[in-house]
């Protein structure tokens, strides 16, 4: 395979995870931290790069090994890749800071099981060349965070009256509590699904009606 | 720190603090295999049955990481009796109980990526639970989880018949319902602190 | 250290491709295994100092937030009515001794934990045995409710309450002279009482009882260490 055609490929392959098959608005995977730690923008935003770290590394580990991991083992194989860099995201984040550290809690440790991960392993990293699964690895994050932030910025918005922890409005803003807290993340997240399926429902319409035009 | 009692931990765990609808544990069976009534009750079983093992066998092992002083192996080691104790619930089922297995079956594999187990077993850890606490948290766990989904079953199973929008015939009618749930469930909040 | 083995593992299993499917499972899983005990070894080394330098910033901050114009502070562990050394991972009950810039003691910080609204608060407080008072306090961790549970860290007229807050022990030193008591907003008269906030009442208890059921234990364990604590510098 050539550089350039490789190249080429590469930007439907990261296209793919940014919005096409965008983890969260389109293949619903990976709800526990989308819902959980994104009553700031600040927090969705950790959580979105302590994701990606560990979607990027485990992806370039599972792609380099795909060949030696005999079929039977390949999921306890691919757990235990991903466990070992959730272990060193860990660690890491409370080196950088304890305060980020109490906020996500144990969501950091759970991105083990973060479906879209294991997905990704099984049905990318082990099939495709290490360069192209980083890639793939890189756009799925990138739609995974945006997702993340779109809600986070949401919620904060409007549940605490902040963007990254500075005050947007006066003194007599009242903030809507219920956004940051359990329910407002289901709403919001469903709200945003809404507006997905609408923008597409119009797309296929509006595609449909051309396609009727041309055929006549 | 204060000892929780066993009767809290239980009311905590099912109502004010449900994983599902508070903590957002488990979500993905919650929307995905609340369709229907008669789907999400035997998820809901197994669920729970996987939850009391896998805190059982989660506890036993904090012990031996305690004690060899390699708390950093945590993680992976939790993952591994995770999925090794819905093996061995897969296997159990299958000698003992053929009729349930058929039913719970397909249901087993998908738990193992259920984050609520694992979120369990690592809040146990956390809270620094004794056994008897940690068996009580994992058994309300596992009844909220329980009531969460069918109670999401019952009322998706209604909403079948009634007319909606086309657009909000998805995943975002759910999610609105998941918000209801849980808007529903904050009033329990603070249950157990008046004293 | 582990890593040539690791490579090791990784090699052999390419040699062992021919033999039987279950070795060469084992050799994979071994090897994996080996390479993420290596890296999980690796980082936690690698960060165990900053992530010791954060926590110790951390408590830092705390104590010279409860006692006021502390600028460093010791730790000691309370076995038996004495002062000893902090064991790590043991089950101690750790007291914090704050001192001034010129070395003088200024007083005890210690922890203090309960129930809440949505779970337990758990804070830290600072001990003043020159006015027999409470000087402060800092919320380290609660799940209480934003907007609403959170004012017991927002609140400026509560957190006024823990300026100066009457921690008397009786003749006999067993006890408070006068338990630490909640009232209702706006109604505090003594020094001892805790003016508790309308709308989060749950939470603001919650600090009160904290408050008493810890310093009804430990100030009078600590009264006859005071004069050690002076002049332990």
């Amino acid at each position: 395979m050539s550089r350039i055609r490789d190249n080429s490929i590469s930007w439907e392959t990261f296209n793919e995870g940014l919005w096409k098959e965008n983890p969260v608005f389109v293949m619903l995977l990976g709800m526990c931290p989308v819902l959980a730690v994104t009553n700031s923008a600040m927090n969705a935003l950790a959580m979105g790069i302590a994701t990606a770290f560990v979607l990027v590394a485990s992806s370039t580990l599972v792609s380099l090994l795909s060949k030696y991991i005999p079929k039977q083992v390949r999921i306890a194989t691919y757990i235990i890749i991903i466990a070992t860099f959730v272990t060193i995201v860990d660690y890491v984040i409370q080196a950088i800071s304890l305060d980020l550290y109490n906020a996500l809690g144990a969501f950091i440790q759970l991105i083990v099981v973060n479906c879209m991960i294991l997905g990704r392993a099984e049905s990318y990293a082990s099939k495709y060349r290490p360069l192209k699964s980083i890639v793939n690895a890189l756009g799925m994050s990138a739609g995974f965070t945006i997702a993340l932030l779109s809600l986070g910025v949401v919620r904060e918005i409007l549940g605490a009256g902040s963007l990254f922890g500075i005050q947007l409005f006066g003194d007599n803003f009242q903030p809507w509590v219920v956004m940051v807290l359990p329910p407002g993340g289901f709403l919001v997240l469903g709200a945003w699904l809404l507006l997905f399926d609408w923008v597409n429902q119009r797309q296929q319409k509006k595609a449909e009606k051309q396609e009727a035009h041309h055929a006549s | 720190m204060q000892a929780d009692s066993l009767s809290f931990i239980f009311l905590n765990t099912v109502l004010a603090n449900n994983f599902v609808l508070a903590m957002f544990l488990g979500l993905c069976p919650f929307l995905g295999v609340s369709g229907k009534l008669s789907m999400a009750v035997p998820m809901g079983i197994a669920t729970l049955f996987v939850m009391l093992v896998s805190s059982i066998s989660a506890y036993a092992v904090n012990i031996i990481l305690v004690a060899l002083d390699i708390e950093f192996l945590r993680l992976i080691a939790y993952i591994a009796i995770i999925a090794s104790a819905v093996q061995l619930v897969e296997m159990t089922l299958k000698k003992y109980s053929p009729t349930l297995f058929r039913s719970l079956g397909i249901f087993l594999p998908l738990i193992t990526t259920n984050c609520a187990i694992l979120g369990l077993a690592l809040f146990q850890t956390f809270y620094q639970y004794n056994f008897a606490q940690s068996v009580t948290y994992a058994f309300g766990a596992g009844t909220g989880f329980i009531l969460a989904i069918t109670l999401m079953a019952g009322l998706r199973e209604k909403l079948v018949l009634s007319k909606l929008p086309s657009v909000t015939q998805g995943a975002a009618l759910s999610l609105m319902l998941g918000g209801l749930l849980s808007l529903a469930f904050m009033g329990f909040a603070g249950l157990g602190s008046v004293h | 250290m582990n890593n040539p083995e690791a490579n090791d593992e990784v090699s052999t299993t390419k040699e062992h491709q021919a033999d039987t499917p279950s070795l060469r499972m084992i050799s994979v899983l071994t090897g994996i295994a080996m390479l993420s005990g290596f890296l999980v070894v690796f980082t936690s080394q690698l960060t165990a100092p900053a992530i010791a330098e954060n926590q110790r910033i951390a408590i830092e901050q705390a104590v010279s937030k409860v006692i006021p114009n502390s600028v460093s502070h010791r730790e000691f562990a309370l076995v038996d009515g004495q002062l000893g050394v902090v064991e790590k991972g043991s089950n101690q009950k750790i007291v914090y001794a704050g001192y001034d810039s010129d070395g003088e003691f200024l007083g005890i910080a210690s922890r203090a934990s309960a129930q809440g609204y949505a779970g337990m608060i758990y804070l830290l407080y600072g001990y003043d045995p020159f006015c027999q008072c409470i000087r402060g306090i800092k919320v380290l961790k609660m799940t209480e409710t934003p907007g609403l549970g959170d004012k017991i860290i927002t609140d400026k007229k509560f957190q006024k309450n823990f300026e100066q807050l009457d921690v008397q022990l009786n003749k006999k030193h067993s006890a408070l002279k006068n338990k630490i008591t909640m009232v209702k907003q706006g109604s505090k008269k003594n020094d001892w009482e805790i003016d508790a906030i309308s709308g989060a009442s749950i939470s603001s208890n919650a600090v009160g009882k904290a408050l008493n059921q810890s310093a009804q234990v430990l100030l009078p364990e600590l009264y006859p260490l005071i004069e050690q604590l002076k002049q332990a510098e």
